[in-house]
């Protein structure tokens, strides 16, 4: 009872975020300040991310596929796949619900309990509107582009690191890089990360809003949105994976 | 004016409000006081609509605002301020920005007419030279004046103050009470102030409603006070040492 009064709050409270803007020339800036914030700003964990998730799968691809039977090319498709189907779009979401998630929290959580909300409300401002829109556009608008730079990060770190173990050359990564690919898995990749950036946004917005108390509530707040977050990626990964590759 | 008539709230099967009816009248301060958790915040954030009321009726002049749908009462809600007990300005603006927010939000002026109306109200509570400072690099009385200068920044018709005088010493909270009473005069507005501080009484108390346990126990002028026999008021205003001395002097007198 208690998930099912959540989930019709978090949908009364999309409502309530997607109504009319009160006055889009705010909202523009709005959203770019949180493009700057939210996206901008996790270009650097993403890229240390990508980095070091390509090298480890490369490593760990050429360590199991150690029987001459298998060509050395296989390490760069099997990194070039995993990253493009799975860990540029779900890890990195998984990483960025931590980041974004509890900024967003307690950043709303916050300004709840210190009622700058309220007076939002009073100044007859939608508060849901003019705090959540901005973050759930800059972050769906953003990712796809963290999404594609994790995926160039995370081949040319696996690059580095096999030739750098010499698990294999240079020329069968690349080889394997190129070979059978399925431009579509790209298409996969953005579609999931924006859902995903939707999901991490508004779940942790929502927990955030409906703060009450005080600064121990807000951080309750806060690690509540970034299990929620993580729960619904991985629940929305299974789902989306059916739809868009079966 | 604002008026309401027998309302009533409650949380989880608490009656926090019971059958309240009140007159606040226009161009004048009206005091709400009362014990802390006697319901005067509950009644403030009624009557403003942060909480929507169980039964009963609230009056701004003549519309019914608990009645409003949510965009009527938005509308409204231009012709509101509000000042909370701890100022509730956007962090992450600057006290400038601060106050020409309702003018971003609310009117097609230009930047420089924002601007200057902002420095307008700043002015007026005697703000100088903190406009690019953020509310973190101010003092809890300068939070407090921010704040009022953002609440008259549309000309609003209603005030509301919540606690205005927590936190402040003496000096201050007199500064505070005097801005408000003479913004009511100013701009003619109906102003309600919630506070259990009995300087702010004494000093701007043109109404003064007593309540406990979610009823009005007493109304009356700060004049009256002294004569009341309400044992209930008087043991909350005459608490102190210092106050009862002060009666006792009065009634010598």
């Amino acid at each position: 009872m208690n998930l099912l009064n959540h989930i019709g709050r978090y949908f009364i409270l999309l409502t309530r975020v997607f109504s009319k803007p009160e006055k889009l020339k705010i909202y523009y800036k709005e959203t770019i300040k949180e493009i700057d914030k939210l996206g901008i700003n996790s270009i650097w964990i993403v890229v240390i991310i990508s980095v070091f998730m390509g090298a480890v799968i490369t490593i760990q691809t050429a360590y199991n596929t150690e029987n001459p039977i298998y060509p050395k090319y296989l390490i760069g498709l099997t990194a070039r796949d995993t990253l493009l189907l799975e860990f540029s779009s779900t890890i990195v979401a998984l990483i960025l619900a931590g980041k974004i998630g509890s900024n967003i929290a307690s950043e709303i959580g916050t300004m709840r309990v210190t009622e700058q909300i309220d007076a939002l409300e009073i100044m007859g401002v939608n508060s849901a509107s003019y705090l959540i829109l901005p973050k759930i556009i800059a972050t769906v608008f953003f990712s796809p582009f963290l999404c594609i730079l994790s995926m160039f990060i995370g081949i040319f770190g696996g690059w580095i690191a096999g030739v750098a173990t010499g698990v294999m050359t240079s020329q069968d990564y690349i080889y394997g890089i190129q070979y059978a690919f399925i431009p579509y898995y790209i298409v996969y990749a953005l579609i999931k990360s924006a859902v995903f950036s939707f999901l991490i946004t508004s779940i942790s917005a929502y927990h955030g809003y409906n703060s009450y108390g005080g600064s121990l509530e807000v951080g309750q707040s806060s690690t509540k949105a970034v299990v929620h977050s993580s729960i619904s990626i991985l629940l929305f990964n299974l789902v989306l994976t059916q739809l868009l590759l079966s | 004016m604002i008026e309401v008539k027998n309302i009533s709230k409650q949380f989880d099967n608490k009656q926090v409000l019971n059958n309240i009816s009140i007159l606040f009248e226009k161009g004048k301060t009206n005091l709400i006081i009362g014990q802390s958790g006697s319901g005067k915040t509950v009644l403030l954030k009624s009557i403003v609509g942060l909480h929507e009321i169980d039964s009963g009726k609230i009056f701004y002049d003549d519309i019914v605002f608990n009645e409003l749908n949510f965009k009527d009462k938005k509308d409204m809600r231009k012709q509101i301020g509000m000042l909370f007990q701890g100022g509730a300005l956007f962090d992450s603006s600057t006290v400038e920005e601060n106050v020409m927010f309702p003018l971003d939000m609310f009117t097609e002026m230009s930047f420089e007419e924002k601007r200057e109306r902002a420095n307008e109200c700043l002015k007026r509570v005697n703000i100088i030279n903190a406009n690019q400072l953020y509310p973190a690099e101010i003092s809890g009385g300068m939070k407090k004046r921010v704040a009022i200068a953002r609440a008259i920044a549309l000309n609003p018709k209603y005030l509301f103050c919540d606690e205005p005088n927590s936190g402040l010493d003496p000096k201050t909270a007199l500064v505070i009470d005097s801005l408000i009473k003479e913004i009511t005069i100013e701009y003619n507005m109906t102003t309600i102030v919630n506070t259990h501080d009995m300087n702010s009484v004494m000093e701007i108390g043109d109404k003064v409603i007593f309540i406990a346990d979610g009823t009005i126990w007493w109304e009356g002028t700060k004049d009256d006070i002294f004569d009341s026999d309400n044992s209930e008021l008087n043991n909350f205003i005459f608490a102190s040492k210092l106050s009862q001395k002060i009666k006792d002097l009065k009634n010598h007198h």
